[in-house]
């Protein structure tokens, strides 16, 4: 009974109108993500420490006014390491976000634009480099070229790019059958201007939402490199390593540096999350 | 129609493979460093002895016709031995795949189990369980698993000491008891997809037409749900599943580190940061085919729930 009666609500309650105002949760994402730019800019300014000078003395002390989240496993002023890893932690994201919507786009624009043998080539070689997961291509890439960020940035980057390119192709390809695209043509305009003038301008709000959670995904991915050693090397401070560095506080029943580096990464990755995807539901809700 | 579709898929199978294994290959041959010095430990060898050692590991040969021999020792099963441990690469993957296995079924059976299960009840009740269901999975979901294992230590390890927080136990039940934290923590964000994918697929089929007629004529709710609105809905929430499954494998990796397990990802870790490239090729290989079978095994089953998706067209 309950779920028939359920069933009628769904139907009634199926209106669009929620997404015309902006919710509130999409401007607190908003401003989660704004802040950590700020901080991933300005950090170095804002940090009251050194954020790579152990006081060994200060093992695990815990917060006082001067040091206002305490020290962590080789004495280092936590806060400051959180805002200095700010930078850190999201440049390599951002490089990823870059590279794989760059990548992602060219590749969706020619398959749907040529068709035919195009399309089909770049739809097998998407296919293949399904076969490897991010992660996995990064600790390759890692254990080949060594630690460091560029490694794990680059195989990511590589390993990310079908998804989008998947997804941007289906919008691509509805975009190509619209009559103003025929109408540019018959006008005698080359196709490379109406991609980059009509075609990708109008995929432009699913560009953006796809970039948006992809950076909260490579993040995740990028901070467990890290984490595993293989990323972002100490004493650099970055949330991952953050974590790995104080984990062992946990166990000895000091938890405050590692639960701060990692509620920094959760709370950020969720509001790129969110965001991403209350974008890509307005973007849906104009078409 | 229907076999045509299963070759299909099967050649798709092969030819990732083949193309994994060869960029496998191919990134260690690139690697910066001689295998013969790995091998020596830095020691020089006189130079006939070194002609020697080129000619039995095929090093004097183009880099073809060494994948060639790797490849073909690797369908053997023989992955070359590691300079680390000077142990067959293939014994110590065999000591622990268990330790892999174990975790990556046991999150999987939470996966589907729980976040199907969350996602249909959701999905069918608008309301607490609905509402408090979304709020919790859209935060989970973005949980990173290392995180996640901090968490689950910190309250149910060092707190309340229900379960061990390392290593990987004696005896079935111990080493399910040692697997339960790590196989949550591996399990919270893929849970929270599938919860979170599964509530919109069911919220889909049961707005279709057919459904509310069904409903109309007064069909019973429990045929109602099962006939109408899961089979419809099996679909994605089919797709989903299988993709989080899989990426299972190589986030497992992870989570064995933050347990101490002694599983195959720590290990191709740990194999990693000391460069011991025979052991990183073995266990990359090993998971990205697990990878990829578990893939293709989703695509046939989506065949098998959607007779349309092997007919060729496709559905919607």
């Amino acid at each position: 009974m309950s779920v028939a009666a359920g069933v009628s609500t769904i139907a009634r309650r199926s209106g669009t109108g929620r997404h015309r105002r902006l919710s509130p949760l999409l401007i607190a994402s908003a401003a989660v993500i704004a802040v950590a730019a700020i901080v991933a800019i300005f950090g170095p300014l804002l940090a009251p420490y050194n954020p790579e000078t152990p006081q060994l003395s200060q093992y695990f002390v815990g917060p006082s006014p001067e040091h206002l989240l305490g020290f962590d496993a080789s004495g280092r002023d936590v806060l400051s390491r959180l805002l200095y890893g700010a930078r850190t932690s999201m440049i390599g994201p951002l490089a990823v976000t870059l590279i794989c919507m760059t990548l992602g786009s060219l590749l969706a624009v020619t398959a749907a634009w040529r068709g035919g043998t195009y399309d089909a080539v770049i739809g097998s070689g998407l296919d293949i480099v399904f076969a490897f997961p991010g992660i996995l291509l990064a600790v390759l890439a890692a254990a080949v070229f060594g630690g460091g960020l560029v490694a794990p940035v680059l195989a990511l980057s590589v390993a990310y790019t079908p998804y989008v390119a998947r997804v941007l192709r289906g919008a691509a390809l509805r975009e190509r059958a619209q009559q103003y695209v025929a109408a540019l043509e018959v006008q005698g305009a080359s196709s490379i201007a109406v991609c980059l003038r009509h075609l990708i301008p109008n995929m432009l709000h699913l560009i953006v939402a796809q970039a948006t959670t992809l950076f909260g995904y490579a993040m995740v991915d990028l901070a467990a490199i890290s984490f595993l050693g293989l990323g972002v090397q100490p004493p650099a401070a970055d949330w991952g390593v953050m974590v790995s560095e104080n984990q062992q506080g946990i166990i000895q029943g000091y938890s405050i540096p590692a639960l701060a580096a990692g509620l920094c990464i959760v709370v950020v990755v969720v509001a790129f999350n969110i965001l991403g995807e209350r974008l890509y539901e307005r973007g849906e809700a104009r078409r | 129609m229907r076999l045509r579709f299963f070759v299909r898929r099967l050649a798709m199978l092969i030819v990732s493979l083949l193309v994994a294994s060869f960029v496998i290959f191919a990134a260690i041959y690139l690697a910066p460093g001689n295998p013969i010095a790995a091998l020596s430990g830095g020691r020089s060898i006189p130079p006939e002895s070194l002609k020697v050692l080129e000619a039995r590991y095929h090093l004097d040969q183009p880099f073809l016709v060494q994948y060639w021999y790797w490849l073909t020792n690797a369908l053997h099963g023989n992955l070359g031995i590691s300079i680390t441990l000077r142990e067959n690469v293939s014994d110590l993957i065999a000591s622990r795949i268990s330790t892999t296995a174990g975790l990556v079924l046991y999150s999987s059976i939470l996966i589907i189990a729980i976040g199907v299960g969350l996602g249909v009840a959701a999905g069918l009740r608008p309301g607490f369980l609905d509402t408090s269901t979304l709020v919790i999975t859209a935060i989970s979901a973005s949980l990173p698993a290392f995180v996640a294992a901090i968490v689950l230590i910190l309250v149910f390890a060092v707190q309340l000491q229900w379960f061990p927080s390392l290593g990987n136990g004696v005896g079935f039940f111990d080493q399910v008891k040692h697997l339960t934290l790590p196989a949550v923590a591996l399990a919270i964000s893929s849970l929270a997809i599938v919860a979170r994918v599964t509530r919109a697929a069911i919220r889909e089929e049961s707005r279709k037409e057919h459904v509310q007629t069904a409903v109309s004529r007064g069909i019973p709710t429990t045929q109602l749900i099962w006939r109408h609105v899961l089979r419809n809905a099996a679909i994605p929430i089919t797709t989903i599943s299988g993709i989080t499954v899989a990426s299972l494998i190589a986030v497992a990796a992870v989570v064995e580190v933050v347990f101490g397990l002694a599983g195959l990802g720590a290990y191709l870790v740990q194999s990693a940061q000391s460069k011991d490239l025979a052991v990183v090729q073995g266990i990359s290989l090993l998971l990205v085919g697990a990878f990829v079978a578990v893939n293709v095994l989703v695509d046939v089953l989506y065949a098998v729930l959607d007779p349309r998706v092997s007919l060729g067209s496709r559905a919607q």
